[in-house]
């Protein structure tokens, strides 16, 4: 089992820099998710771990050897890639053997491991096919039967559920979750979305533009992201965001307002905003609620969409500023396209950023 | 709707129509008129009126006898040594004008060997095409695998990425823009006896030890001469196609097989190989197909010589039926060539089929 931990970890093409000094550590055993939009450089860290992409500068440690110039073979890692890749001329038996191949493993050696890999992600029954046989989950699953035969030390997975459709992709990412329970071996996920990240991981590093955002477990980054990017890309809806002005700081907590807002009292939980700075506030759409009736609540909106999923109805509403914000309600509720509503928040629940 | 269909499908016909009625004139006419021929005696010019002779022409090109004959002996039975050899009595006085021997009337000699006390003759009703039969077979058989082989290392060698990789592969590529004749002419120079690239080049480097060779006058190394240069002329061609089958081999492969630990030839064994069948496919069949054509090369060369030790199939239909203008025999030769490429071709797919 092994420990990961990158050092100033650098990446440039030519005079392109696209990591720019990363510093993580993962720690034996641990589900480390990376988790940024796209183009945010999560794939070339991932394949500059594995081995994939040269490493242009810092040190990268896996289980207290310093693998840089470690071809991918030597470096003890196992990859799962968002395409499966496997092989299409091979059987899956072949194809999670491939490594054992590889590595001369004799043929009592290869079946016994196989079959226990075939156990684990229960696909015995699919051995003997090709790959051209099987569905998206099932190509997966060989992918991670590839994967886990070789008992790697850290498992790389490259977006392994992006190309699955919804109700799959949630069986999958149960499936890899008990997997990581029963290998207990060091995981490093990538991947855009953020439910993936928050129910998989130990750990999240929010990547943007080859730097880290923040790093901490999924409810430290929901409850206290360190600027308004974290916030905004963790949590679904995405949080809302309302320009504000300072109007004065103390004690933890600093009094904001906006032409739609009458100044209120938030905590500040990052940075350190200053009398008469702009800033911005954040408010979780699930933390807006409807004012009780009578009530003139904190913001007033006009409904412009309404989406009822049963358990929850999403609202999207034009502040008087044309700021849109949206508001997520825990209960099926009908709303008229064209309704103002007045809103209510908590502020303790909210997050300022200071610009 | 249907009177659309039609009018666009007539649209349809009359712009196919130049290349239709091109392709049925100089392809598929001249194809039946071969086989037709082939059953003839129909000169290129000739006051004779055409006759059907049936199997006629195949029996004269591939008519073939074994025939084994004993030594001379003397009344007491003795076998007759002639300078320590035994004696045997002389085949042209079996094969000419013998009524013992009516099936071997106009044979000659192809090849023999001594079976104990006995000398056995395989015989041809047709020398020369038995020859260019085994020659062209040579041919194939060495420059199909190499040519493929030697194409595919070439592949493999310009399928990266690197400054300047282009150059490389406008320089393997070519040969093959260059026309074949070309080409042949400019080998001709190098293979010459005298002062020849090949032979000063061997001079050199041997300094002196090997001495000049007539590369295309001895019977011994004209075909191999001619093979050599045939793979070098085509080998850029084939290379372009085992490229383009290279690329389609998605590069997720390669990188799950380097974390996986593969070796280079690993790599190559279980992912490039395979990845690349269906162009191995196409690549032998026309190669083979090509080569069963051979004919500018010779024609240019070495005419077929020396002592008939380049002649070909193609070289030799052509031969006769303009050279001889025996047009039925030429045309019987190219039916010949046919059902062999079809019967190589069959026996290619059937090898290489997709198994289930």
């Amino acid at each position: 089992m092994a420990a990961i931990t990158l050092t100033g970890l650098k990446k440039s093409y030519g005079q392109a820099h696209v990591i720019k000094g990363v510093d993580i550590s993962i720690a034996d055993g641990e589900f480390c998710v990376f988790v940024g939009p796209s183009g945010c450089r999560k794939s070339t860290l991932l394949r500059m771990i594995a081995g994939l992409e040269d490493i242009s500068g810092g040190t990268l440690d896996i289980g207290g050897r310093v693998v840089n110039d470690l071809p991918p073979k030597d470096r003890g890692v196992a990859m799962v890639f968002q395409s499966y890749a496997i092989f299409p001329h091979m059987t899956v038996r072949e194809n999670v053997a491939f490594g054992l191949t590889i590595a001369g493993d004799d043929k009592a050696t290869k079946d016994a491991k196989v079959a226990e890999a075939a156990r684990i992600l229960q696909m015995e029954h699919l051995l003997d096919r090709r790959p051209s046989q099987l569905s998206g989950g099932q190509r997966q699953r060989v992918a991670i039967g590839r994967a886990i035969v070789r008992k790697p030390e850290v498992f790389l997975f490259d977006e392994p559920l992006s190309n699955l459709d919804a109700a799959l992709r949630m069986d999958m990412r149960m499936e890899i979750g008990k997997l990581h329970k029963s290998l207990g071996a060091t995981m490093i996920y990538v991947t855009h979305d953020q439910v993936e990240a928050m129910t998989l991981a130990d750990k999240i590093v929010v990547l943007k533009d080859g730097l880290v955002q923040q790093i901490g477990s999924p409810m430290e980054l929901y409850h206290n992201p360190a600027n308004a990017f974290v916030a905004g890309f963790l949590g679904a809806p995405s949080m809302n965001f309302l320009e504000v002005e300072v109007l004065s700081v103390g004690n933890g907590a600093a009094v904001v307002r906006n032409g739609a807002l009458e100044a209120v009292t938030v905590p500040v939980r990052a940075g350190t905003p200053r009398p008469g700075q702009r800033a911005q506030l954040g408010i979780r759409p699930q933390y807006l609620a409807p004012a009780p009736a009578g009530e003139a609540g904190q913001l007033r909106g006009t409904v412009i969409l309404t989406e009822r999923l049963g358990s929850e109805t999403v609202l999207e509403l034009q502040l008087p500023d044309s700021t849109r914000l949206i508001a997520a309600l825990t209960r099926d509720a009908v709303f008229d396209l064209g309704t103002v509503v007045n809103l209510t928040f908590d502020p303790a629940m909210t997050h300022l950023f200071a610009e | 709707m249907s009177s659309k269909f039609q009018r666009s499908n007539r649209a349809g016909w009359v712009m196919a129509g130049p290349a239709a009625v091109l392709i049925a004139g100089f392809v598929i006419l001249p194809f039946f008129f071969a086989i037709a021929l082939s059953f003839t005696n129909q000169r290129l010019i000739s006051p004779n009126p055409t006759e059907f002779v049936g199997l006629a022409n195949y029996r004269q090109l591939l008519g073939m006898a074994v025939l084994t004959v004993d030594p001379v002996t003397d009344d007491a039975g003795q076998v007759v040594m002639k300078d320590g050899a035994p004696e045997y009595p002389s085949l042209r006085s079996l094969t000419r004008n013998n009524p013992d021997y009516p099936h071997l009337q106009g044979m000659r000699e192809w090849s023999s060997f001594d079976w104990g006390q006995s000398r056995v003759y395989i015989l041809a009703r047709d020398v020369v095409f038995l020859t260019a039969i085994v020659n062209t077979f040579i041919f194939v058989i060495i420059v199909a695998p190499v040519q493929a082989g030697l194409a595919l290392g070439l592949a493999l060698l310009i399928n990266q990425r690197m400054r300047g990789i282009n150059i490389f592969r406008a320089f393997y590529f070519m040969p093959v823009v260059v026309s074949i004749v070309v080409v042949s002419l400019l080998w001709r120079f190098i293979y010459d006896g005298d002062s020849g690239l090949l032979n000063n080049l061997l001079g050199a480097i041997s300094f002196g030890a090997i001495p000049p060779v007539d590369w295309l006058g001895n019977p011994s190394t004209a075909l191999g001469a001619i093979i050599a240069m045939s793979i070098w002329q085509a080998v850029g061609f084939h290379m372009v196609i085992w490229l383009s089958g290279l690329q389609t081999i998605s590069p997720t492969l390669y990188e799950a097989g380097a974390i996986e630990g593969a070796s280079k030839w690993q790599t190559f064994r279980y992912i490039t190989w395979p990845g690349l069948r269906n162009t191995a496919v196409l690549v032998l069949i026309v190669i083979t197909m090509q080569a069963f054509a051979l004919f500018a090369q010779i024609d240019v060369m070495t005419n077929g010589g020396p002592l008939d030790s380049t002649q070909t199939i193609v070289f030799q239909a052509i031969e006769r039926g303009y050279g001889k203008q025996d047009i039925s025999g030429g045309s019987a030769i190219s039916v010949i060539l046919f059902v062999i490429v079809l019967s190589i071709s069959l026996i290619q797919r059937w090898l290489t089929r997709e198994r289930t």
